[in-house]
């Protein structure tokens, strides 16, 4: 029966909110997620889903309008990704760390009509009060400082614990289709502006299926996920845990290892997620004090594996498949290492997903033969649509593929290809900053530098790092006559970007080497940055 | 070393490195993770931090919320350290 269930459910047509409801119909009394103390079953977090997607339709959010969702891992940020896509409108997760500005930025932006965020946050932030979109307000136990009247005037606004508690069996009638804008998430890019990738319902539902197959993922897995929901790989694990009607356990972040083995170990997880940060502290760990024999699965994306990590953790946990992965967040996932090869292929990260083609080109976009260096282009259904209100950039980066619901996506990532099709990671084609799995731009990094007191030049580049595969290290010159501080130019970041985007050192030059050309010489600042 | 120093020394490495942005007391945040001052790096940076000013060597199994989460878990797993040394 459940079979038949799950064949009619994955027929053409499914959009990515009926992740969660069909696994709700199937496996209503299951856990489908723990966070902390709170376990919630299917049918629970569908009804909070539901509840607040009519409390967004019913504040004034229309099919088709963009839901901000600014919250950490927890309850609340998984109702609030679903709802919104139960609202018929495309959920844009927001990563917890963001400032007022750069919130207020992107709300602009996405032209947001809508913002899910504490309270204590919200009441932080009174810059977000002048992001004209925005229309209705969300806020997560939000307590009575922050009532409508602290609001300006025309925002409709809702807590989040009564219309989530008001949820019913019913979903509001469904107003998106398969080819509508599900997410937009937003990605740095190397001009310094945050670009939007915008994910459809039928692509993302696609690559969920296809990650599953190659993964085997099973109802009764149990998935443990540390990553933020704001970032596209922390957000297809719940996606993929959830198609399945897995149990997902969300952790707050990976602060505290120890945490984490100990929940692994309660919890009895098989799959965990990681990025070559986590898998760093996996290595460095001592296991015998663990129990982490229910493991069946390891998965790594975000930056690529060091072969060395992989050796040690293959060699520590020998009953564990583990999946070098790579993808980005306008494609969701595009190759994977089958366990199988992790001994003989290590660098590599496979021969691509299901269901898609690849191939590598050179400068003048010509198709490259196996046993090539090139670009890695490729098609298939799960390919952003664009990147929102950019059409050139666009225009550059996704061609319409042989299908109507394909693209073709010319990554900007260089890849080896051997000769019987294996993928190698070699470089990316721009100067983008991979930090614990996160993007950063430098230029967005120096725009910040340029615009704090007291500094005439910035430069900021990558220094390999052996936690957090890079660090962003920034090379700032005074004006005439001003003496820079280290710590004051790092707190003028903070105040501004993410945490992970801020510069771990700030390196003050009296002038910044230059390239013939008289351009800031980034290499000679990388130089400079690994001798220190 | 009395507790009040261990405290002052903590205060300041924490305001320096994790709470660029943020004015906030740190004495009185009962957990530095849920208050976002500290992420995973975080802690590793604190426990190098640790190690260095106090001479003493964190275990893995002692990086745990019960000794490095707030102010006063931290001073007083410092203390527990040294008198063990």
């Amino acid at each position: 029966m459940n079979d038949l269930v799950a064949a009619a459910d994955n027929a053409s047509g499914k959009t990515l909110d009926l992740v969660l409801a069909q696994s709700a119909r199937r496996f209503p009394d299951k856990t489908a997620l723990v966070v902390g103390s709170a376990r919630l079953s299917y049918a629970e977090l569908d009804r909070a889903a539901n509840g607040l997607a009519q409390g967004l339709r019913d504040l004034g959010v229309k099919a088709g309008d963009r839901v901000a969702v600014c919250l950490d891992n927890g309850v609340e940020g998984v109702v609030g990704y679903f709802a919104a896509l139960k609202a018929g409108a495309t959920v844009m997760m927001v990563n917890n760390s963001t400032k007022g500005d750069k919130l207020k930025s992107l709300l602009d932006d996405a032209e947001a009509s809508a913002l899910v965020i504490s309270g204590t946050k919200a009441a932080t932030m009174p810059v977000i009060k002048t992001a004209a979109s925005v229309r209705a307000l969300v806020l997560v136990g939000g307590g009575p400082e922050h009532d409508v009247s602290a609001h300006g005037a025309g925002w409709n606004v809702g807590h989040y614990e009564a219309l989530s508690a008001a949820g019913t069996t019913d979903a509001p009638a469904r107003l998106h289709s398969e080819d509508d804008v599900a997410m937009l998430l937003y990605t740095s890019g190397s001009t310094g502006k945050p670009k939007g990738v915008m994910l459809l319902h039928h692509g993302m539902v696609s690559v969920v299926g296809q990650i599953n197959d190659y993964l085997h993922t099973r109802h009764d897995d149990v998935v443990l996920q540390v990553l933020p929901l704001s970032f596209g790989y922390g957000l297809t694990q719940l996606l993929t845990c959830f198609d399945v009607g897995a149990t997902l356990v969300l952790e707050r972040s990976f602060a505290f290892p120890q945490v984490t083995w100990k929940k692994l170990a309660a919890e009895k997880v098989t799959c965990f997620s990681m990025v070559p940060t986590i898998a760093t502290i996996l290595a460095q760990a001592d296991l015998s004090a663990h129990d982490f024999s229910s493991l069946r699965l390891l998965t790594n994306a975000g930056a690529a594996l060091p072969t060395e990590l992989l050796r040690v953790i293959a060699e520590k946990l020998p009953w564990v498949s583990i999946y070098p992965m790579y993808g980005q967040t306008e494609c969701v996932r595009a190759s994977y290492l089958p366990p199988t090869e992790i001994h003989t292929r290590p660098a590599s990260v496979g021969k691509g997903i299901p269901g898609q083609d690849h191939w590598l080109i050179d400068e003048d976009g010509n198709t490259l033969p196996p046993g090539s260096t090139g670009q890695l282009v490729v098609r298939g259904p799960h390919i952003m649509g664009g990147y929102w209100k950019m059409p050139e950039v666009t225009a550059r980066k996704v061609q319409p593929g042989r299908h109507p619901h394909e693209r073709i996506l010319f990554t900007g990532d260089l890849f080896s290809m051997d000769q019987d099709g294996w993928l190698t990671f070699v470089s990316r084609m721009d100067d983008i900053i991979k930090t614990r799995g996160e993007k950063v731009s430098p230029k967005e990094v120096e725009n910040v530098l340029y615009a704090a007191e007291g500094v005439a030049e910035a430069g900021v580049v990558g220094v390999p790092d052996p936690i957090l595969g890079h660090s962003v290290c920034a090379f700032v010159a005074p004006k005439p006559g001003v003496s820079l501080d280290p710590k004051a130019v790092q707190r003028h970041c903070a105040a501004q970007l993410e945490d992970f985007a801020v510069p771990k050192t700030v390196i003050i030059l009296d002038e910044l080497p230059k390239t013939p050309n008289a351009k800031i010489d980034k290499q000679a600042l990388r130089d400079l940055a690994v001798a220190r | 070393m009395t507790e009040t120093d261990i405290k002052a020394q903590l205060t300041q490495f924490i305001v320096d490195n994790f709470m660029l942005a943020r004015s906030v007391d740190v004495a009185a945040t009962p957990s530095f993770l849920e208050a976002g001052i500290i992420d995973s790096t975080g802690v590793l940076e604190l426990v190098q931090f640790i190690e260095d000013t106090f001479s003493l060597s964190v275990a893995d199994e002692e990086m745990l919320p019960d000794n490095l989460d707030s102010l006063a878990n931290l001073a007083r797993f410092i203390q527990q350290k040294t008198a063990q040394a």
